[in-house]
């Protein structure tokens, strides 16, 4: 089953019944017994967050095919969002570990034998590695969930079998890079072999660390560069198992490093490192500033952005309000609102607004929030305190700045990181919450009367990740297309993300594309080789 | 059973058990049946012409039955309406399942059609394997392309699977043929009719058995074993097949494209006969030179399409080549390809065999030097000596047809000039090989000779992800690499004017040559269409001359959104003019009048108006 209809059987909140998970069985009995836990106005159901049953292996830094403590023997604690507790204390990587780990990845590129390696070969371990994370669903989806609190069965049910598809998908182009023979003007014989770039330094974000990982490692791999993977610091357990399983897959020592740490400190050494040949980060907006500047003052080595949003989603007048909600919902509710392209500017003509506002709210109020791990959630705790405290900054800044709070706005429980999914109406472009990311799940609608001002109001933002257009006329479809500045339009849908759709952004939500095609040509060089030809038959 | 070397007998007998045979009937819509007449073929044992067993022979009634169930599998089934990546992991198992059997397979190959079972198990079966994983992974990754139409137009490429492919295979590679071919097709989604070689049926059955194990649906390959002036008939002149693939002999080639067109004018896409030319230089390494050319000859006992059956040899180390191809051919051990010692195992059946022989005769009695070889080894099967003629001329029978057996012919030339015309004077254009150490002679010949592979300093070096078919007479068309893909798929161009871009703007550009825009111009604007189509005003808030909210519109703008559709709709209309819907104008000429926004779809009301035309008009001229 594609990745993508995955997703959107999240859409028809049937999951409630299907789970059969042993890691969560407790779970299940917990959610059997209380039904679904159903409103966020369950704050109850939070007191006894579930244990999960998988433990903790891999807690050091893997650099040149050994799980090693940090050069400083230094660690920090890693969260479980559903409660603050710490999860585990993970190995800190910083400078001296980076060069560790740059060094390992280097020799393992110059000495080979990973670039070295046939490109059939090197396929088939890829192909071995999906087939590893397909028989590990269960820790690998229990290991994120506890780490970053998204609901297990979205883990389990969604996210991995993307991520195999996707190594499967990356897989099947190792063998399948081509140059390209290229016309002369003159007798000569032209080529363009396309060779893997080198050492790649990789920072990945939280909100899908391990889809992240894949997103990064997968078509690294498959070019034949070898990798140093920098970890969020909210979430470094699942890359260290999935990284265990790739060597398993049989990827030479060295190939794959994964050092886990802060921005500042481990993510700036990668990222000014002299031997590092590309960076490839996703994050945010203000932190691919500095990661680009730190590539500019070093060595220039390219980079790609995958950068924040302020993705609109646009309802247009001929729309089923039904369906409109529902998608409108999942584009800004998804994986609590942490999404780099959440729908996060909801705008709906006036014609269908009231109604539309009203069964938005109840859609949000009916939002089930809770335990990740119990059968039927749709929504988890936040990642950490302080993405939770820049929420709840942004809800009291709507609410000042004068937008309509409908529903939600206030934090569930008193332990963990949950907030209320919230709505906002009557929202306008000079406020910040219509401005800035979020993150969050804190939804905005906005009233339009045409097409022209839904345009012109849409791409007023800094950023240009993603847009949703809601509409069944082909013109409309076609014109809000092509007005629209950003990576991706999803018309009649949202969060579509096949292995194949190229995916990055316009303006400020950054520079290249991940995923399909276009993501290989961030990990290879192209060199043209020339050379006379001597009476040839033809040019 | 007999072990032969070339010269000296060397009677050994072969340890290795031949497994039984599980599959002899004919596999249609995921089942073993037995053929409509209930008749059967004898498949034999090259080694001793002795009968292997008897399988189903299938006839036109039942490729009626196969191409039925692939018919409906593909119209109604499940196969072509996945996504590539359910197709790609299917495919992946059926890779894995074929490495699981991988003796019991090499060993149906070596028995049925005499190839050295080691080589069987290393190449030919660990092949299949590598081309069902190559387009497993190539099978979501079947792009159209989103084009860049002028004017006011929104058109994309999708790459469809092109339908019901019957695929008709040789005996000489049973396994290798079998996947070449088959591979893409599922890969693309299409569904297909195979049939087999008659003398090489069982492992093409074998492999039926695993696709279904591994999840490929029924009715998306079926197996029908037969003759070809029967079976593999019924499959070129079908009319519900769509496409036909052919390996084989450039005779039967050109009866399968005849029977195409006469049916149903299938595409058909041909890899047949060659007589590629080697061309060894004076700079080359001489034992690595003669190792190239021996193995580009004898490798599967002659019986490939790429055979280098004329080796030009320059004359500056001619004669060591001579020397060395000799001593090559004499210690080459000739028997059971089951024994572990053996080089070359029997020719594939008694015709072959024969034929051969008669190749022999005739060089001999048209002047060429019998160097080594020429005779059969033992009285028992099809087994020939690698043999090797000198002085072959250009014009003797053997150095122009294709012989297809262990039989070299070798040739002396002085330049590079005289060689590259020599070479390239046959029919055939299958692959060439140079063997050089000199950059300007590898790259003057490779772009000389006329032939679709080049191997330079390298002979049979294949590669899945390498294209391959031939020039001339050796067909057309592409196995392998991506190429092979587009042989399985049909190109659907979906066209839609586009409204208010912001790309046509920036597109347009009057051609003072093209009057259509005068229609635009002249003619009123249907009723009930918007009169003017309007700019979204974030697209002109940097065009000074137009302000504010709701522009007025940039005459050209409108002439050019305008005429834009007109002519490629006018053609569309015209294909479809033949029935009888009023679309014709009284004069009988067409109304070419440009259709507006309103209702760009609904032409035939439009057209069907009692409009004159501009006599001027170009849109006559274009359609």
């Amino acid at each position: 089953m594609a990745a993508a209809s995955r997703i959107s059987s999240l859409l028809s909140r049937s999951l409630a019944s299907s789970t059969s998970s042993s890691l969560i069985s407790k779970g299940r009995i917990y959610g059997v017994g209380r039904s679904v836990v159903c409103g966020y106005t369950t704050a109850a159901a939070l007191e006894k967050p579930i244990t999960p049953s998988v433990k903790v292996t891999y807690t050091k830094l893997l650099i040149n095919g050994d799980y090693v403590d940090s050069a400083s023997g230094k660690t920090f604690p890693t969260y479980d969002p559903r409660t603050g507790d710490v999860i585990a204390h993970v190995a800190e990587g910083d400078a001296e570990d980076i060069n560790r780990a740059v060094s390992a990845a280097r020799k393992a590129f110059d000495e080979g034998p990973w670039p070295k390696t046939t490109a059939y070969e090197r396929s088939r371990v890829l192909f071995k590695f999906a087939d590893l994370i397909d028989q590990h669903t269960e820790e690998l989806a229990t290991l994120e969930t506890w780490d970053n609190g998204k609901p297990y069965e979205q883990a389990a049910k969604v996210e991995l079998p993307m991520i195999s598809r996707l190594i499967r998908y990356y897989a099947g182009w190792a063998d399948k890079i081509h140059g390209l023979t290229v016309p002369a003007d003159s007798p000569h014989l032209v080529q363009t072999i396309h060779e893997p770039i080198g050492v790649a330094g990789q920072i990945i974000p939280w909100n899908f660390p391990l889809l992240m990982f894949a997103w990064k490692v997968a078509p690294a791999l498959a070019c034949g560069n070898t990798v140093v993977v920098k970890t969020a610091e909210q979430t470094p357990l699942s890359a260290l198992y999935a990284a265990k399983l790739l060597q398993e897959a049989g990827i030479p020592a060295g190939v794959v490093n994964v050092v886990s740490g802060y921005g500042p400190t481990a993510g700036a050494a990668l990222a000014s490192h002299m031997q590092v040949d590309k960076l490839a980060f996703t994050g945010s907006t203000e932190t691919g500033k500095i990661v680009l500047q730190l590539a500019a003052k070093t060595n220039l080595k390219p980079v790609t952005l995958e950068l924040g949003g302020k993705s609109p989603f646009i309802v247009c007048k001929d729309a089923d309000v039904d369906k409109a909600v529902e998608l409108a919902h999942f584009a800004l509710f998804f994986n609590q609102g942490q999404c780099c392209c959440a729908g996060s500017r909801t705008y709906v003509h006036e014609s269908v607004y009231d109604e539309f506002l009203e069964k938005a709210k109840a859609r949000a109020l009916k939002r089930s929030v809770g335990d990740p791990f119990v059968a039927g959630i749709e929504q988890g705790p936040q990642i950490d305190s302080e993405q939770f405290e820049k929420i709840m900054k942004y809800i009291r800044s709507g609410v000042e700045s004068g937008a309509t709070l409908e529903t939600g706005g206030e934090r569930i429980g008193d332990k963990g990181y949950y907030i209320q999914p919230t709505v906002f109406s009557n929202v306008n472009e000079n406020m910040l919450i219509s401005k800035d990311e979020i993150f969050g799940p804190v939804q905005s609608i906005l009233k339009f009367k045409d097409i022209n001002e839904v345009i012109r109001r849409a791409n007023t933002t800094t950023y240009g990740l993603a847009a949703g257009v809601f509409t069944q006329d082909i013109d409309t479809a076609n014109t809000l297309t092509r007005a629209l500045k950003v990576g991706t339009v999803w018309v009649n849908c949202y969060d579509v993300f096949d292995a194949a759709i190229p995916f990055g952004g316009y303006k400020m939500s950054g520079q290249g594309r991940e995923k399909g095609i276009h993501c290989l040509s961030n990990y290879l060089q192209v060199k043209a080789v020339v050379t006379p030809l001597k009476d040839p038959a033809w040019i | 059973m007999a072990n032969h070397s070339n010269g000296n007998s060397n009677h050994t007998e072969s340890s290795f058990k031949i497994p039984p045979i599980k599959f002899t009937k004919l596999f249609i819509n995921g089942d073993f049946v037995d053929s409509v007449s209930g008749k059967t073929l004898d498949t034999i044992d090259p080694r001793t012409g002795e009968v292997i067993t008897k399988v189903s022979l299938g006839d036109a009634e039942d490729i009626d039955l196969a191409v039925k169930a692939a018919r409906q599998a593909f119209d109604h089934g499940p196969w072509p309406r996945m996504s590539g990546s359910e197709r790609g992991l299917i495919m992946l198992k059926f890779a894995d399942l074929i490495e699981k059997n991988a003796d019991e397979l090499a060993a149906l190959d070596a028995v049925n059609g005499g190839k050295v079972f080691a080589l069987c198990k290393v190449i030919d079966v660990a092949e299949a394997s590598k081309a069902l994983r190559y387009y497993a992974g190539a099978a979501d990754k079947i792009h159209g392309t989103v084009l860049k139409l002028s004017k006011g137009l929104h058109g994309y490429t999708l790459r469809e699977p092109i339908g019901v492919v019957g695929s008709i295979i040789p005996w000489n590679f049973p396994t290798v043929m079998f996947f070449m071919k088959t591979a893409p097709a599922l890969a693309a989604g299409c569904t297909i009719v195979l049939k087999p070689a008659e003398q090489t049926p069982l492992s093409a059955l074998y492999y039926a058995h695993l696709a279904k194990l591994a999840g490929v649906p029924d009715g998306v390959l079926n197996v029908v074993n037969g003759h070809g002036h029967t079976t593999g008939a019924a499959i070129s002149s079908h009319m519900d097949i769509d496409k036909v693939t052919f390996t084989g002999s450039t005779e039967v080639g050109r009866k399968i494209m005849t029977a195409a067109a006469a049916s149903n004018l299938k595409p058909v896409s041909l890899e047949l006969g060659g007589k590629s030319p080697l061309l060894i230089f004076d700079d080359a390494d001489i034992d690595q030179a003669a190792e190239i050319a021996f193995r580009a000859l004898f490798f599967n006992k002659g019986e490939i399409c790429v055979a280098s059956s004329r080796v030009f040899v320059q004359e500056g180390i001619y004669e060591k080549i001579e020397k060395k191809l000799i001593e090559k051919a004499k210690a080459t051990v000739v028997g059971d390809p089951f024994d572990p010692k053996v080089h070359q195992g029997p020719q594939t059946d008694k015709k072959q065999f024969e034929k051969i022989l008669s190749y022999i005769e005739l060089g001999k009695r048209e002047g060429a030097t019998l160097l080594t070889g020429g005779n059969r080894v033992g009285q028992k099967g099809y087994y020939i000596e690698p043999t090797i003629f000198a002085n072959v001329k250009d014009d003797m029978t053997i150095a122009r047809e294709e012989i297809f057996g262990p039989v070299m012919s070798l040739m002396k030339f002085r330049t590079m000039e005289e060689v590259i015309k020599r070479a390239n004077d046959t029919t055939y254009g299958l692959a060439a090989g140079i063997i050089t150490k000199n950059l300007n002679v590898a790259n003057t010949v490779s772009r000389s000779i006329r032939a679709g592979v080049i191997w330079i300093n390298c002979y049979t070096a294949f590669d899945v992800d390498c294209p391959y078919g031939g020039y001339k007479m050796s067909g057309f068309g592409r196995d392998y690499g991506l190429d092979a893909l587009n042989q399985y798929l049909q190109t659907k161009s979906v066209v839609t004017p586009v409204v208010d871009s912001p790309c046509t703007i920036g597109s347009f550009d009057e051609d003072p040559d093209d009057s259509t825009h005068i229609y635009a111009q002249n003619y009123p604007t249907p009723p009930g269409s918007s009169s003017s189509p309007t700019v979204p005003s974030i697209l002109l808030a940097s065009h000074p001359s137009t302000p504010g909210p709701t522009p007025p519109v940039p005459p050209l703008r409108r002439a050019s959104w305008r005429k834009s559709p007109a002519p490629r709709l006018s053609c569309w209309i015209q294909r479809r003019i033949s029935s009888p819907s009023g679309l014709l104008h009284p004069t009988g000429e067409l109304d070419s009048r440009p259709l507006d926004r309103g209702d760009p779809w609904t032409w035939a009301s439009t057209c069907g108006a009692q409009r004159t035309p501009s006599p001027n008009s170009r849109l006559h001229r274009i359609c």
